[in-house]
Formats: structure tokens, C-alpha cells, sequence
């Protein structure tokens, strides 16, 4: 599914100015320990976190993560957005909890599952 | 890449993805209640040339401009769509490969086709040649620049030097409790490793590795350095710091054990798990330190062989 449909369908709130919104978001994962985030994540993956400084970019970034939701209507620190633009990493607000934006996600289609094998 | 080669690639490509990888998905679709007097507007802002025809979510027949030219010429007496409408309707599965589409497209000269569910049957999208030449397109560049990336490796880098034994070095100086710049050193050597084209795993390795060791830095120290050491074979980097130094090494190396302090762990950082990551992703580590000394680090990964995912594919 692409981001976009994602943001529109989950009614989430873009932090910041991103470019492309477009990037294709098969899998998600969850997290506030960023060791854990940087172990077990999948290139790509979209990362749910209650987390808002501004080193979750530098995870992101590391991890070539496709965005960063937060979760509880939480706000992320000015620098964590500002770093954000720059690194183009979109940062997501969600109202809902974890427990209920993840399971919306996860019917939209966006799983835990690995990566297929696919493609080029 | 020879046109050949090129040609080879689009071939493999309309095999390798799926409808639904290049339809559109957002698709206009119309009742047959629809008069056909509305027609003309719903084709003309959005721009289609065709709209499936649509009860309940079951795709009951298609109308293009051709029909509606056809409607013109005959009167214009104004009916309902399911009266003008082609109701034998050529459909496709989203998972059949686009081969199946453009052999379709072409035997029956279709501007589009709707795309179904294989088991709900319920309408997903349409696809027309010209999505079909976009996604082609796309992965072909897609293609190409990682190709772009593969031309500079690093090995073409060390063949240009001249000598007996080569080795790049970069460093790097991390501040001590500056959460605001951590993970920059690391950010710096992934970009230069990728910038050096050496292969995209080894390069997240290295930067999960670092980033890790640097955050370390950041955390417990009052600062330190990290030298990046690139060789043909592989890489080695150094991390030292000059203080407070590592009590019991073999408990820090246990997964879990942290002794970073609460407002740490609040930041979703001294989770015990950052010198289980280094350990993971290099191929071999070293750790020495000393109480009141400093800590020294060091890890290599090396160059080849690189299986992966993406590798395994090509």
C-alpha cells in the first residue's frame, strides 16, 4: 500500500514538509527501544512509537525505514521534524493508541511479516 | 546496459510483476442507472477514455468513448448506461503476471481492463497500457541506478591505487551526553560507505554497528572517536573512548543488561541490547576496557561474500 493511502485511510497527521509521500509500505513494526528497532526491523517497514526525539530519524535513517508514526496524538519535538524534512523521513501523528492503530493497519494489508523476495 | 540487454529486462519484467503491481487503483466507476448524457462530463474531468461499470461491487460492463461517439452518431436519445454498455467483459486477476495484460490489451485492441479479486471477484483497479508502460519504466530506472551504484564499487577504487597494501581511513569525534547530534557519525559513515559502492548489506551492517557503538559513546562517555578503516577485504572500525570504562565486560556483552541510567531508558535508548547488535552484525568483535582507563572497540564486517536477498534475486 502506498503512504499516501495509508495517511488518508487512518486519518494520520503529516508532521512537517515532505516531497514524496509515495513510497509502497508492505510491513510495519513496533517499538520504543531503539536497539530493538534497529535489530529486528525490516528495510522499508512503516515504525509505530511513542518516542518523539529527534534520534528516532537517526534510526529511521539508518534502517531506511518509510516513516514514523506516533501513536496517542503524540507531538514530535520541533528538531525530531526538522531533521525529518532533511533526512526525508515522514513523521505521522495518530490519535489512536497502539493497540488500535496497529490493528488498523494490519488490515489495511500492512503486516509484521518479512519481506518477499520480489521484483528487479 | 545494451539495448539488448535492456530488452531482456523489460521481457523478464512483464513476467515478474503483477497486474495489481502496475494498475491504478483508484478506479471511477459508474452505475448502469446512469444516464448516458452524464457520460461525457464523468470521462472528461477525470480524464479516462473508459469506466467500468459497476452493482454492488460486481463489475457488470464497461462503457468507453467509443461507445458514447457511438450514441452520438445515433440520435443522443438519452437512456441508461446499461443500455449502451458492452456487458461481455474482459476481466483480469490482480496476481497474474502483466504479460497476461499486455497479451490481452493487445488481441482485443482494449484502451483498459478491469482488474478483479481472483477470489472475491469484487472490482480492484484498471489497467491501461500506459500504466503498464509507467511501471516499466520505473523499475527499469530503478534498475539502473543501482547499477549506477554497483559501477563504483570499492574494489574499482583500491584496483586505481597502486600498491602493496591499501586502506582508507575516515574518523570521526562523538560528544559526550549530546543526544541532539548522536547518530551523525554514523549517518557519515553510511553515506561514505555507500557513496565507496560497496554493497548495500555490508553497509547497514556497519551502520547498525556503528550506530550502536557511537550511541554508547554518547550515552556513557564523556566523548570519543571512531576511525573507519576500509580495506579490499574488509572493514575494521575502531571506536575508543577515554572513560569511565566497562566493570564486568562478559555481563555488558549479556542481552538485556544495561546500566545506562532511567532518563536513558526513558528516550527508548539503554535497552542492553546495543554491543548484542555490534556482535550480530560484524564478522568479528573485540572489546577491552579498563575502569577509570577508557573502552576500546573493535569490529569488523567483511566485503565478500555478501548473500542476500537482493543479490540472490539478480
Amino acid at each position: 500500500m502506498i503512504l499516501k493511502e495509508i495517511i488518508e485511510k487512518l486519518g494520520l497527521e503529516v508532521r512537517g514538509k515532505f516531497s514524496e509521500l509515495d513510497s509502497q509500505v508492505n510491513n510495519g513494526y513496533a517499538s520504543d527501544l531503539l536497539s530493538d528497532v534497529l535489530a529486528n526491523a525490516e528495510e522499508g517497514s512503516l515504525w509505530v512509537t511513542l518516542q518523539i526525539h529527534k534520534n528516532i530519524v537517526a534510526v529511521a535513517g539508518i534502517k531506511s525505514l518509510s516513516g514514523i508514526i506516533l501513536i496517542n496524538g503524540r507531538e514530535p519535538e520541533k528538531e525530531t521534524v526538522e531533521k525529518a524534512e532533511s533526512e526525508n523521513i515522514p513523521i505521522l501523528v495518530s490519535k489512536l493508541t497502539a493497540f488500535e492503530l496497529i490493528g488498523r493497519l494490519y488490515s489495511l494489508g500492512v503486516t509484521g511479516k518479512k519481506n518477499d523476495v520480489k521484483g528487479v | 546496459m545494451t539495448s539488448e540487454k535492456r530488452l531482456t529486462k523489460v521481457q523478464e519484467l512483464v513476467y515478474e510483476l503483477k497486474v495489481s503491481d502496475a494498475m491504478t487503483r483508484k478506479v471511477i466507476t459508474l452505475t448502469p442507472q446512469t444516464l448516458m448524457s452524464e457520460l461525457r462530463e464523468v470521462l472528461r474531468s477525470n480524464r479516462i477514455s473508459g469506466t467500468p461499470i459497476i452493482e454492488g461491487e460486481r463489475i457488470v460492463g464497461i462503457i468507453s468513448i467509443e461507445d458514447f461517439i457511438k450514441w452520438l452518431a445515433d440520435g443522443a436519445k438519452d437512456c441508461a448506461i446499461k443500455d449502451k454498455m458492452v456487458t461481455d467483459v474482459k476481466t483480469l486477476y490482480a496476481d497474474e503476471p502483466v504479460v497476461a495484460a499486455v497479451g490481452m490489451l493487445e488481441k482485443f485492441g482494449f484502451g483498459r481492463l478491469p482488474v478483479i479479486d481472483r477470489t472475491s471477484h469484487k472490482l480492484v483497479g484498471v489497467i491501461t497500457k500506459g500504466d503498464i508502460i509507467a511501471k516499466l519504466l520505473e523499475e527499469v530506472e530503478i534498475d539502473y541506478h543501482e547499477e549506477e551504484i554497483h559501477r563504483y564499487r570499492a574494489s574499482h577504487i583500491f584496483e586505481d591505487i597502486l600498491a602493496d597494501k591499501t586502506t582508507l581511513i575516515f574518523q570521526y569525534y562523538v560528544l559526550g551526553k549530546d543526544f541532539n547530534r548522536a547518530g551523525e557519525a554514523s549517518a557519515g559513515i553510511k553515506k561514505t560507505l555507500t557513496r565507496l559502492g560497496i554493497h548495500p548489506d555490508i553497509v547497514r551492517r556497519a551502520a547498525i554497528a556503528s550506530y550502536e557503538a557511537e550511541l554508547n559513546l554518547v550515552v556513557f562517555t564523556e566523548g570519543g572517536e571512531m576511525s573507519v578503516k576500509v580495506r579490499p577485504d574488509k572493514i575494521n572500525i575502531i571506536v575508543k573512548d577515554s572513560g569511565p570504562g566497562i566493570a564486568d565486560i562478559k555481563k555488558a556483552l549479556e542481552p538485556g543488561y544495561s546500566t545506562a541510567p532511567e532518563w536513558v531508558r526513558e528516550m527508548g535508548f539503554g535497552a542492553g541490547m546495543g554491543l548484542n547488535n555490534i556482535q550480530k552484525c560484524s564478522d568479528s568483535m573485540e572489546l577491552t576496557s579498563t575502569v577509570g582507563e577508557g573502552t576500546n572497540l573493535k569490529f569488523s564486517i567483511y566485503m565478500n561474500p555478501a548473500p542476500s536477498k537482493h543479490l540472490a534475486v539478480k
